[in-house]
């Protein structure tokens, strides 16, 4: 033992006033932060596979896709950014999972906090991660040679509408990541559901092409609406009615989700 | 004078109110029956422990002392608050030390301290002074800019403990503080808890180790199968299982089983063998009757090492009250 216990150093403190449940959340929004930090590898798995997404289609299949891989990334980015934030939010749900298996939030629940707190801060931690990922892949997007026509205020328009969308996703994998023990399990159940509704999108190509049962399920699939409305936004030209459709899925996963959370997890 | 007789006054009350009075507490899972039916009374400023073996439902109930899961039936306060009416304020009384680390790995020993500090309510500066302060205390201030990833079980141990000192609780528990730990943290997390105790924190800790039970305690409930199955001093267990324990230790372990067959066909009562070594222990009564079991021994050529007449240790107590041995490691603890 290099320096041996000695409780007898310990001062006494006060007990300071109790804090306000935003404060509580903003903490566990640091402890986001702080993750960031020691554990920077998680942000290069996030940005990764959008990156090699991008290159892989822009490069390889856009001049078949869409007559020219500048053409075709014009079209893409939108959409990779879409896939970016879904996929992301599966990583949150592992987290989640893991935490949880530990006892971690057995302290935490046995503080004197707002209850939830701790998902108010994962979600804080969760947009932090989708704007930095999505900024890295417009980043390399522009380098590509992608323009959004919307300019600057489109852009930023299509980024609010990205943290609306990851907020609603983000409740699937929190519910899944209270519901599941093993975080391996939450990924493969997450990306289970994902893969189908991302890849039978409008994210990759323009469905005219395809068989009218898949088009059917293409047309409604609320990943299509919210790259419907993110092309719209980036591009120029969004209707009101784009962006409403788009906000359907993410409004409805946390009014549903969002009190399932605090049932599951006060009475765990 | 009776106008400040706690009972008028419900405020006197929750301030005079034991640490922890629970009644009948049960809780299920599917047909389990974790927790079935427990009374616990821990007053002020005491070490109690509940003693029992893996699944017998110690975690469960410090759980609900805790307020982490809710009793399908019974009540308890903690510090004169409901912990289904209030749990609130049992949480601002209280500080608990689950049985797995509950710190975050990727962050180091000084961050989690803050984080924990600020959600105390702690500002800024003095949530950074206190976990210095606590770092220091437990001996960690080297280790404070460490991912706790990095840490010995021991050190994980001491920071998980500092996590629960923050606020100087009213309640602390201990989910099997030392489970895990080699046998120097372990007389280190002992010294930790005695130390809390003497600055007047009430601590409840769970424990499958007979001799830490023994050596911490003031107060022991032995809990097996989600009942109480005793409580009281370790003294006072030991005496009621029985004062006259005769011990022998075989000089050939191959002649182990006839040795036990003797003791138990001359004193009439079950033989408890040691994990390691040729060690028997069974209850003799009067030391007529050992003497006589002990001479049976000898006629019939059974070597004897070492033999002795004394208390039956914790072990013993345990093993006639549940009728399975302790763990494997407390016997060597015991040993000590």
């Amino acid at each position: 033992m290099s320096d041996a216990t000695s409780l007898g150093r310990l001062p006494k403190v006060a007990r300071p006033a109790s804090p306000s449940a935003l404060s509580n959340a903003l903490v566990f929004g640091w402890r986001a932060v702080l993750k960031f930090k020691h554990v920077p590898e998680q942000l290069f798995d996030l940005v990764m596979t959008p990156i090699m997404f991008t290159l892989l289609f822009t490069f390889v299949f856009g001049g078949a896709l869409a007559g020219s891989p500048a053409e075709y990334l014009q079209f893409f980015l939108p959409g990779i950014l879409v896939q970016t934030v879904v996929f992301n939010a599966v990583y949150s749900g592992m987290g989640l999972s893991t935490d949880l298996g530990k006892g971690l939030f057995d302290r935490f629940r046995s503080l004197p906090i707002w209850s939830l707190s701790p998902f108010a801060g994962l979600m804080v931690g969760d947009i932090l991660r989708h704007l930095i990922a999505a900024s890295i892949i417009l980043t390399i997007g522009l380098i590509l040679g992608y323009r959004p026509e919307a300019g600057f205020f489109g852009v930023l328009a299509a980024f609010a509408l990205l943290i609306a969308i990851g907020f609603g996703v983000g409740w699937i994998f929190i519910v899944l990541g209270l519901l599941i023990r093993t975080p391996m399990t939450v990924m493969t159940i997450g990306f289970t559901f994902i893969f189908p509704l991302v890849f039978a999108s409008n994210i990759m190509v323009d469905p005219a092409t395809m068989p009218d049962w898949l088009r059917a399920f293409v047309d409604v699939n609320p990943v299509s609406l919210m790259t419907t409305a993110l092309r719209g936004l980036m591009g120029g030209g969004a209707t009101l009615g784009q962006v409403a459709l788009a906000l359907i899925a993410p409004v409805a996963l946390t009014a549903i989700l969002a009190p399932t959370t605090l049932w599951l997890y006060l009475r765990r | 004078m009776n106008d400040f007789s706690p009972a008028r006054n419900p405020i006197a009350l929750a301030e005079i109110a034991p640490a922890i009075s629970a009644r009948g507490l049960v809780k299920t899972f599917g047909e389990v029956r974790a927790v079935d039916g427990i009374d616990l009374d821990v007053p002020r400023g005491m070490i109690f422990a509940i003693l029992g073996p893996n699944g017998a439902g110690k975690t469960t109930l410090m759980r609900m002392l805790a307020t982490l899961s809710r009793p399908d039936a019974g009540s308890a306060t903690v510090m004169g608050h409901d912990i289904v009416q209030a749990p609130h304020e049992v949480r601002a009384a209280i500080a608990m030390t689950g049985q797995f680390a509950s710190l975050d790995e990727d962050l180091t020993g000084r961050e989690n301290l803050v984080l924990l500090a600020r959600l105390w309510g702690f500002r800024g500066r003095a949530a950074k002074s206190r976990a210095n302060d606590l770092l220091a205390a437990f001996g960690l201030s080297e280790a404070a800019t460490r991912q706790v990833k990095d840490y010995s079980g021991g050190m994980r141990r001491r920071l998980d403990i500092a996590a629960s000192l923050i606020i100087t609780p009213g309640v602390l528990f201990l989910d099997e503080p030392t489970t895990g730990l080699d046998p120097n943290a372990r007389k280190d997390v002992w010294g930790m808890i005695r130390g809390l105790a003497d600055s007047g924190v009430t601590i409840l800790l769970t424990t499958q180790y007979l001799e830490e039970a023994d050596q911490l305690a003031a107060r022991i409930a032995v809990i097996d199968h989600g009942r109480k199955i005793a409580e009281g001093t370790s003294r006072e267990l030991k005496a009621a299982t029985g004062s006259g324990f005769l011990h022998v230790a075989i000089a050939d372990p191959a002649r182990l089983d006839e040795a036990a067959g003797i003791l138990e066909r001359r004193l009439q009562h079950p033989v408890q063998r040691s994990t390691e070594g040729a060690q028997l222990s069974v209850m003799a009564g009067a030391a007529k009757a050992a003497n006589e079991a002990l001479a049976e021994l000898v006629a019939s050529g059974i070597d004897l090492s070492d033999f002795s007449m004394g208390q039956p240790s914790l072990d013993e107590v345990f093993f006639a009250l549940t009728g399975q041995p302790g763990s494997a490691d407390s016997h060597e603890d015991a040993r000590i």
